[in-house]
């Protein structure tokens, strides 16, 4: 376990290249036999690069007003504009802002909360899930009890509760600058609880392992035992849910932009850029709110999708 | 059995108790009550003699079982915003929140149910194949996507459906009904559809793989090999036993199709509670939020309740368990 790999000499087998024990992996196997995850991989992987390069590739910088041109307002995709004859790929709003631009840098929004909340509720979930298994007593009917309120409630519910109270509490002048990291911390408090659960059966399971009794009995500190010796044994059930959090976390952030209460409109999420654009759908301007929506479903879909397939490759009894 | 009843009932007990702690935070210390409450020209020792009236000098532990009591009778205080008891704005919004969630959850359950067996007994057909497929999409299509696609397609497109609003209603007594008239109904469509279909598709899945997995059970195997039909096997024998799970998945789905309505309901401007309460949030209208959060959770605890009860009910065999092995 010192990241030497290990030859036995007797059998003369040498270790296979990185690319090889890759290629020979049943996770890869099963991944390459599904046409339908590799299509969803590859859509997650396009609409993530284009969301990182977003100032790279993107036709203007559409929050700076300087780069918009009023009279190029509600130009249809794909025509020219009757005043400048720009031609836009998908269309531009009121303010003559190029949707694609806006979906790009809207993506970048609506994954980096997405990330940052997985991230704040795994770290969250799997800490308290592994307390809760390891040290078990009071302190394990305490973490479960909590998880099992929370878990009565849906996620929107609590997370619309948490920015009610934050904007009962933060003085209005600084809300638009931190309700973004509100707006992680209310999607991430209100999905710890599966990473908790899971966490903490995973721990039970392997706290009496002879491994584990062997780290204690040696005097290895519980803390050490629990992030060296138990965690990587539990983490690929929370790889699935992670995956599946990620679809679920990217749709309660637009859900709460759209409804008003998520990223201020200064910096728009997909949500955000739904939201303003559905006022125009009685107008007729559909590109406005359709090319928003349509990136969002197809970005829901395709990590929904490969969470799903990671889900069924991860578990021995569906091989 | 009795000592199941009344350790669940203790346990809804105190979440109820939980939840309205969280309710009386909120209401105790987001912003100075009396601050909402007074106008600006209000001169300290009237903000005093309202504070003293109002008993927020008394403990706290005293205020917190006054804020219960009152909670228990239904009273939250005055709405900051509208100036109007709250709990004479909810109830004058909760008709039309109920009939929503009413009507989409049945549709939802119906629809469900059907597809789920028929997906489940033709699993390798081309029709059973996309319909499975489009369930996948209805998981991952946001709620109030759907919304928007539906005003797009048969409100501002075909005009056939009014994109908002409840129609006309007709007040029985202190419930408004929007189901007895023509443009009522026609409201009623779009926003059923937005807010049942995720718990479709949610139900759809669910009985087929509970079917699927019957199916295989030895026990069909024997019913077809007595020479059963088809039709007796897969309803009288399989469905039944797949209704189980089905049972608590929709209850407890009740309680979450009320709180999506607040998304329904936004995007249909449908003039329910879930919108009443957005509102709250957006303007910080603490004892609406408060009022909102309880009578969730109590929905929620009831149904939870229930479910569990008529779990125990329908499934003899967790009696015999749990007499058995006394946990």
């Amino acid at each position: 376990m010192n990241g030497k790999p290990i030859v036995s000499a007797s059998s003369g087998i040498k270790t296979p290249s990185l690319f090889a024990r890759i290629a020979d992996n049943d996770l890869f196997y099963s991944f390459i036999r599904s046409p339908l995850t590799v299509a969803a991989a590859v859509v997650t992987l396009v609409i993530f690069a284009a969301a990182l390069c977003a100032p790279l590739i993107s036709p203007q910088n559409p929050f700076d007003p300087a780069t918009l041109n009023l009279m190029e307002g509600f130009t249809p995709p794909m025509a020219p504009n009757a005043f400048t004859g720009n031609v836009f790929w998908l269309g531009t709003d009121a303010q003559g802002r190029d949707i694609f631009s806006a979906i790009l840098y809207g993506s970048r929004v609506s994954l980096l909360v997405g990330f940052a909340a997985v991230g704040f509720a795994a770290v969250l979930g799997i800490t308290l899930g592994l307390v809760s298994g390891y040290v078990g007593g009071w302190v394990d009917s305490l973490i479960m009890r909590i998880a099992d309120v929370q878990l009565s409630f849906p996620a929107i519910l609590i997370a619309l509760l948490i920015f009610g109270v934050f904007k009962g509490i933060v003085p209005p002048s600084v809300q638009d600058k931190v309700a973004i990291y509100v707006l992680i911390a209310a999607i991430g408090l209100s999905d710890w609880v599966q990473y908790a659960r899971t966490v903490r059966s995973s721990t039970l399971a392997e706290k009496n392992k002879e491994y584990v009794q062997a780290a204690r009995v040696i005097g290895v500190p519980a803390p050490v035992i629990l992030l060296r010796h138990i965690l990587p044994n539990v983490m690929g059930p929370v790889l699935v849910i992670a995956t599946i959090g990620l679809a679920l976390a990217i749709i309660l952030e637009s859900t709460l932009s759209f409804l008003g209460v998520g990223v201020p409109p200064t910096q728009p999420s997909l949500g955000t850029l739904i939201r303003v654009g559905q006022d125009f759908l009685f107008s007729g301007e559909w590109w406005i709110v359709l090319f928003p929506g349509l990136t969002l479903l197809a970005l829901a879909l395709a990590v929904n999708l490969l969470g799903d397939w990671l889900r069924d490759a991860l578990n021995p009894k569906l091989r | 059995m009795l000592a199941f009843i009344i350790r669940r009932l203790l346990q809804s007990v105190l979440v109820m108790l939980t939840v309205a702690l969280v309710a009386f935070g909120l209401f105790r210390y987001i912003g100075d009550p009396i601050n909402n409450m007074v106008g600006q020209e209000a001169t300290l020792v009237e903000r005093e003699q309202l504070r003293a009236q109002l008993g927020l000098n008394d403990p706290v532990p005293v205020q917190f079982a006054r804020f219960v009591a009152n909670a228990a009778q239904g009273q939250f205080g005055m709405s900051y915003r509208m100036a109007r008891p709250v709990a004479d704005v909810i109830f004058e919004r909760l008709p039309a929140t109920l009939e929503l969630a009413l009507i989409s959850g049945i549709g939802a359950l119906v629809v469900g149910i059907a597809l789920g067996v028929y997906t489940a007994l033709r699993r390798d057909g081309w029709l059973s194949q996309i319909i499975m497929s489009l369930s996948l999409i209805g998981v991952s299509l946001p709620t109030f996507l759907i919304g928007i696609l539906l005003i797009y397609v048969f409100a501002v497109q075909l005009q056939v459906l009014p994109a908002f609003g409840r129609g006309e209603v007709v007040r029985l007594g202190w419930w408004s009904t929007g189901l007895l008239t023509e443009s009522g109904l026609k409201s009623l469509i779009m926003p059923a559809i937005t807010l049942g279909l995720y718990q479709l598709t949610l139900i759809m899945r669910l009985v087929r793989a509970e079917m699927l997995e019957v199916l295989r059970t030895d026990y069909i195997k024997f019913a077809r090999a007595r020479g059963l039909s088809d039709r007796s096997v897969h309803f009288r024998h399989a469905l039944k036993n797949t209704l189980l799970p089905v049972i608590t998945i929709t209850g407890l789905q009740i309680g979450s199709i009320i709180a999506f309505a607040i998304i329904t309901e936004t995007v249909f401007q449908w003039p329910g509670v879930g919108l009443l309460f957005i509102t709250a949030v957006q303007f910080v209208d603490v004892p609406v939020m408060a009022a909102y959060l309880v009578l969730i959770a109590l929905i929620f605890v009831v149904i939870n309740l229930i479910v569990d009860l008529l779990y125990f009910a329908v499934d003899p065999r967790l009696r015999v368990k749990r007499s058995g092995r006394g946990s």
